[in-house]
Order: structure tokens, then C-alpha cells, then sequence
């Protein structure tokens, strides 16, 4: 785990002791041990069934843990009820109530609470202006665009002023304009609110965007927690190096001889530099040659698919700096040379 | 261009129908709702309008010859206090046995919509539909025999010690009488027993729709179940009651077997009209008895509707 990035004097919002959520003979979540800080913006990032979703589930109380323990702020509310928690949760699907209105909406856990109208109506006002809905209270949800029933539903759980606020995909449904922008907007939402987020996404891209820590999830257990350069730099396992952005791997006999090593390495393709054969190579790196077989323009970049002459292949991205990147295609079949540094290449567990 | 496979000209029969219909959408549109919509013109609404007509017709009192002139006699007779009384009956009656069904029939809906699953949940939804398949004067005729004094309702009441339940019921004023199957209580059974299928569908419908994470939802922003069903569920599923209530409603407004069969013979809205048709040859009085389920139907939708039950539709 990365300690080091733990502010010491940070107090811990959320706490898993042990989690375990079966279903059935699916194990869910298996036994994880997790801590999220005060005030952070966390994201657990994974494929579809990884048990991200489970585990924010976990701490809203709407799943109850097979085995382990969960701690809110030092307290344990294992077996709470989601009544009972200080928690609010953006849903996928933002669950707004369809038969009230956008302001009843967002008024309803003021209501429930016994809060008056009057003062209601003004904390609503004011919530609703931040989220850049002012006015809106009188519509009903049904007359909102996606994007706007995303700001009701964040709106409607940060009006509660909960200790931690929980985000399940909620920039899922969103088209990718729309989404960038709440993605910042969020963020600013945070540091505002000064709240700790746990968001849920199965989108790598949008973890490492929005993040100060992230756990990544594989088949209900946490392969790595870290920040977004740590989780991208120096990924632990061949999981995470796979899933948060593009590797190489290169593992066994392959290992052996283009870096004399056994054990399996991952290196990013973007670290990799092209070079003509004959050239040397500098101290402190690998080389090897090849052939290239592959080149796909990217616009911004052209990722080459080379052959190694020991077998195997390594994908290469090159940004498109020069005039002559118009010509990349010309490459197909180009013998080169591949060149990284030793610091590049990340031994993998397992 | 080889996208076109054939010569448009020399396309078959169906195919130039169907590109004939692609190009015109609105005949086909019109090909489609006008066997439905003479259906219901003329054999639905034809016939309701000349029931309407019929009940300002009038019945001459010496001759009983029906005398076809506009005349508002016949709804002067309806309004006697004798006739009013068959309509405030039958409304209690219809009104009771809504409110009874809407009680018994939410919670089950609730638990096939939200709980049940896989064979528990088929078997529910079973029991519900079986007894729809059988005929409706078989089951009220064995509901006849159940509730008799020598029937096994009274057996397994008596067995079990509960007679004297059953005698302190039927003792009471107005819905007691000499047996189950001769009394008020008893017709209420066999009406909700009937209409109960009516109300659980609508009612589960409404409830399949709401989405769990609403109910999460609620519960997530604080609020104890009971809140979150006042304030959630149930809006949500009042649409799905109200459906019902007009099927139970509706139903019972205008059921003749059932206050015929079971029951102590007092008038009900159905057996009037169909002895006032019959027997006493008064067709426009019988048609203005079947006038008033429809207004009371109406003015009970108006009301629905200003509560709020179509919003959520």
C-alpha cells in the first residue's frame, strides 16, 4: 500500500476491515482491507463485476458484509442501516423521484429530516445554483436533459452535507463532451464542499483525471491502491498494467533474453524510442531489433507493432512532432532498433 | 446499383405493396385503426348512445307501451327514494369491496413485485390467474354452497370452536342475516373473492415499474421505511390502484349474478336493470339505472385524477 502518500494527520473516513460479500458461491468482494482519508477524492476503478460497485454499496449499507468489519469516521457501522449512515450516494441511473419535482427532489432528505419549508426552499435555492440549475426548482425531472438530472441527483445528495459522498458511474449515461465537463466540475465540487468522494467508474481514463488515490479491483480484491502516476508508473501487477492504460509485457524466455532477467515486466509503449539499427546504445537501457509490422495513425501519436528479431512484439507509440509524421505509414517494414530505460521496465508480482 | 435487387416495376405484389406503404405511412395508418375504430363506433358507442336515448323515452302508465319522445319522467322515477336506494347500495357495496381489495390486494402485489422470485414468483402469479380461467357463475354458485348454514365454511368454524363468531356476525344489523350466503357479509365475500385478481395485476404493474434504486434511494437520503413508502411507493403505485379500483368498482357497480345468487334478494343496480328490462317491460328506466354506474364512474375518474393519480403515469 502506498503510505507515503498518506497525509499523517489525515483521519480516516472510511475504513474496510476484512470485507467479505458473497453471493452465493460468487465472491463479490474477498476480503479487502481499504482505507479512504478525509477529504479525499478516491475512485475504485475495475472491469464490470470486479466488486468497485459492490463496495460502495457496502458503505452506503445498502449490501451488508458476509464477514469483515466497516468503519465510518471510527465508527463501526457494520449491519447499519443506509437510514443511519452519514453517507449519500449519486446513483447510475440518478433515482430521482419521477412524481416530485426537481426541488422536492432535492429537499427530500431535508424533509425527512423535519426541516422547515421556508428554510428548505433556501438551502434548495442555494444547492440548486451550484450545481448551475438555479431556477429550475418548479420542473419535473422527466423535463431535464441527462446531464442536468446528473446535477439534481448530486445536488440532492450534497445538500445533506454528508461525511462522504458516493458516486456510482455517474457520468456513465453521459456523452463524452458532457462528461469531460462534469468531470471537472466535480472536481471543483469537491474542493469546494471539501466532502470525501469515493466514485466508482470503470473508465481508466477518468480515474486518473479525477483522483488523488485509486484502488483497482480485479475479480473482488484490490490488485493496487495509489495515486493516478503511481497506479499508471508503476503499476504492481500484470492486471493493472493491462487495465490503466497500454502495456507490454514481456515475461519469461522473452524476459531473459532482451533484458537478461527472469520474471515478467511491463513497460509502457510511449517509453519505448525508435532508432536506427546501427545506432548504440546508451548506458542504463535495453535494446532490441525488429521489424516493424503494424503502424496506426492515432493523429496525436502513431503506435507501431514491431517484431523482434528473438521473437515476440512490443508495441511503440511515437508522438507525430515532425513534418514528416504524414509519411508513417512508409515505415511497414522497417528494420529498427527499440530502446528503453532499464527504470522503464516494472517488475510484476505473480 | 446493385443495393436495388430488383426492377421496382417488375417487384411482386407484396413488394410493391410494401414500398407503397413505406411511401405512404399514413394509409397504413389508416388501414390499421379503421377495422377497430368502426368496431368500437359503431357496436360500442352506437349502442351507448342509444341507451342514453332510451332513458329519456318514457313508459306510459296505463298501457305500458314505451312512448319514444323526449321526456325527463324516467329519470324523475330514478330519483324516487326506492330506486336511489338500489343506487346507494350498490355504490356501498362497490365502494367496500374496492377498499377491501385495494388492502388485501397491495401487499401481495407488493411481495410478487419486489420479493418473490423464480417458482415462488410464477406460482403466485398463478394463483392469481387460475381462477380467472374457470367460469364465474361455477365459482359463485360453489361460493353459494360454501357459505351455506350446511356448508364447509360453517363446518370448519364449528370444528375449530368459531361459531359463535360466525352467529355474532351474522347477527348484526344490516350486512347479518340467516346465513353467509343469505346476507350482505357474505356477497362482500364473494365480490372481493371475484374482483381481487382485477386489483392485484394493476397494482403489481405499478409496482414492477418503480425502480429499486428509488427506493434506495429514499433510504439512502435518510428516510425509515414506512417514510419511504409514503412518500415513494406508494405515489408511485396510486396509478396502478387506481386501475384497480375501477375494474373493482366498475365490476361490482354492474354485476347482476352475483347480488342474485348470493345475498338477500334486496335490489342491486344489475338486477334491477335486468328485471326492470324483463319482467316489467320498462326499457328506459333500465336504461337510466345503467346511466348511473357510468356517471358514478366518470365523477369518480374526475376525482382520481385532481388526486393526483395520472401524474406519475
Amino acid at each position: 500500500m502506498s503510505e507515503r502518500n498518506t497525509p499523517p494527520s489525515a483521519e480516516i473516513a472510511v475504513r474496510f476491515n476484512k470485507v467479505s460479500r458473497h453471493f452465493g458461491d460468487v465472491r463479490a468482494v474477498d476480503q479487502v482491507d481499504l482505507d479512504i482519508y478525509d477529504g479525499e477524492f478516491f475512485s475504485m476503478l475495475g472491469p464490470s463485476g470486479s466488486g468497485k460497485t459492490t463496495c460502495l454499496r457496502l458503505i452506503a449499507g445498502f449490501e451488508q458484509s458476509t464477514s469483515g468489519s466497516i468503519q465510518l469516521y471510527g465508527q463501526d457501522v457494520t449491519g447499519l442501516p443506509p437510514f443511519l449512515r452519514d453517507v449519500n450516494t449519486v446513483f447510475q441511473d440518478y433515482a430521482l423521484f419521477p412524481h416530485m419535482t426537481v426541488g422536492e427532489n432535492v429537499g427530500y432528505g431535508l424533509m425527512v429530516k423535519g426541516i422547515a419549508k421556508s428554510d428548505r426552499e433556501l438551502q434548495v435555492k442555494d444547492m440548486l445554483e451550484m450545481v448551475q440549475l438555479g431556477g429550475m426548482e418548479k420542473r419535473k425531472p422527466t423535463q431535464l436533459s441527462g446531464g442536468q438530472r446528473q446535477r439534481v441527483a448530486l445536488a440532492r445528495a450534497l445538500i445533506n452535507r454528508p461525511r462522504v459522498l458516493l458516486l456510482d458511474e455517474p457520468l456513465g449515461a453521459l456523452d463524452l463532451k458532457l462528461r469531460q465537463q462534469m468531470q471537472l466540475e466535480l472536481k471543483t465540487i469537491q474542493h469546494r464542499v471539501g466532502i470525501t468522494f469515493i466514485f466508482v467508474t470503470h473508465d481508466q481514463e477518468e480515474a486518473l483525471t479525477m483522483s488523488d488515490r485509486i484502488a483497482v479491483f480485479n475479480q473482488g480484491k484490490i490488485e493496487q491502491i495509489g495515486t493516478p502516476a503511481e497506479i499508471y508508473e508503476q503499476p504492481k501487477t500484470e492486471f493493472v498494467a493491462g487495465f490503466v492504460g497500454v502495456s507490454n509485457i514481456v515475461r519469461g524466455d522473452q524476459a531473459r533474453r532482451v533484458m537478461g532477467k527472469d520474471g515478467n515486466f511491463a513497460i509502457r509503449p510511449e517509453k519505448i524510442h525508435i532508432v536506427p539499427v546501427e545506432s548504440p546504445a546508451p548506458e542504463n537501457t535495453f535494446c532490441a531489433i525488429g521489424a516493424i509490422r503494424e503502424v496506426i495513425y492515432l493523429g496525436v501519436n502513431t503506435r507501431y507493432v514491431v517484431d523482434l528479431d528473438t521473437g515476440g512484439e512490443l508495441s511503440v507509440l511515437e508522438q507525430n512532432l515532425a513534418q514528416d509524421s504524414m509519411n508513417v505509414a512508409a515505415a511497414r517494414g522497417r528494420k529498427v532498433q527499440l530502446i528503453w530505460q532499464q527504470s522503464d521496465c516494472r517488475l510484476l508480482q505473480g | 446499383m446493385a443495393l436495388i435487387a430488383e426492377n421496382p416495376k417488375k417487384a411482386s405484389l407484396a413488394t410493391r405493396f410494401s414500398s407503397l406503404m413505406f411511401r405512404r405511412p399514413r394509409l397504413l395508418l389508416f388501414l390499421l385503426l379503421a377495422p377497430p375504430l368502426l368496431w368500437l363506433g359503431i357496436f360500442y358507442l352506437g349502442s351507448l348512445f342509444l341507451l342514453v336515448i332510451q332513458s329519456f323515452y318514457r313508459v306510459d302508465d296505463f298501457s305500458g307501451v314505451v312512448i319514444r319522445e323526449f321526456s325527463l319522467e324516467t329519470y324523475k322515477t330514478l330519483f324516487t327514494p326506492a330506486n336511489m336506494e338500489v343506487v346507494y347500495r350498490t355504490a356501498a357495496m362497490a365502494a367496500i369491496v374496492t377498499l377491501a381489495s385495494a388492502l388485501i390486494a397491495f401487499p401481495l402485489a407488493y411481495y410478487m413485485a419486489r420479493y418473490a422470485k423464480g417458482r415462488m414468483r410464477s406460482l403466485l402469479y398463478l394463483a392469481v390467474l387460475v381462477p380467472l380461467w374457470s367460469s364465474y357463475l361455477v365459482r359463485i354458485y360453489s361460493w353459494k354452497l360454501i357459505l351455506a348454514n350446511e356448508g364447509v365454511l360453517n363446518w370448519i368454524l364449528q370444528t375449530i370452536g368459531l361459531s359463535g363468531v360466525r352467529d355474532w356476525l351474522l347477527d348484526l344489523p344490516v350486512i347479518g342475516g340467516p346465513s353467509l350466503s343469505f346476507s350482505y357479509l357474505g356477497m362482500f365475500f364473494v365480490f372481493v373473492y371475484i374482483w381481487l385478481p382485477y386489483m392485484i395485476l394493476p397494482i403489481n404493474a405499478a409496482l414492477e415499474r418503480v425502480p429499486r434504486s428509488l427506493i434506495e434511494a429514499s433510504s439512502d437520503l435518510g428516510a425509515k421505511p414506512g417514510y419511504t413508502f409514503r412518500k415513494v411507493i406508494f405515489p408511485l403505485a396510486f396509478p396502478g390502484v387506481v386501475a384497480g379500483s375501477i375494474f373493482t368498482f366498475s365490476l361490482t357497480l354492474g354485476d347482476y349474478i352475483i347480488p342474485t345468487v348470493i345475498g338477500n334478494s334486496s335490489f342491486f343496480i344489475g338486477p334491477a336493470v335486468n328485471s326492470l328490462q324483463g319482467t316489467s317491460g320498462n326499457v328506459p328506466l333500465a336504461a337510466a339505472f345503467t346511466i348511473v354506474p357510468m356517471v358514478i364512474m366518470g365523477i369518480y375518474l374526475l376525482v382520481a385524477r385532481r388526486l393526483g393519480a395520472f401524474d406519475a403515469l
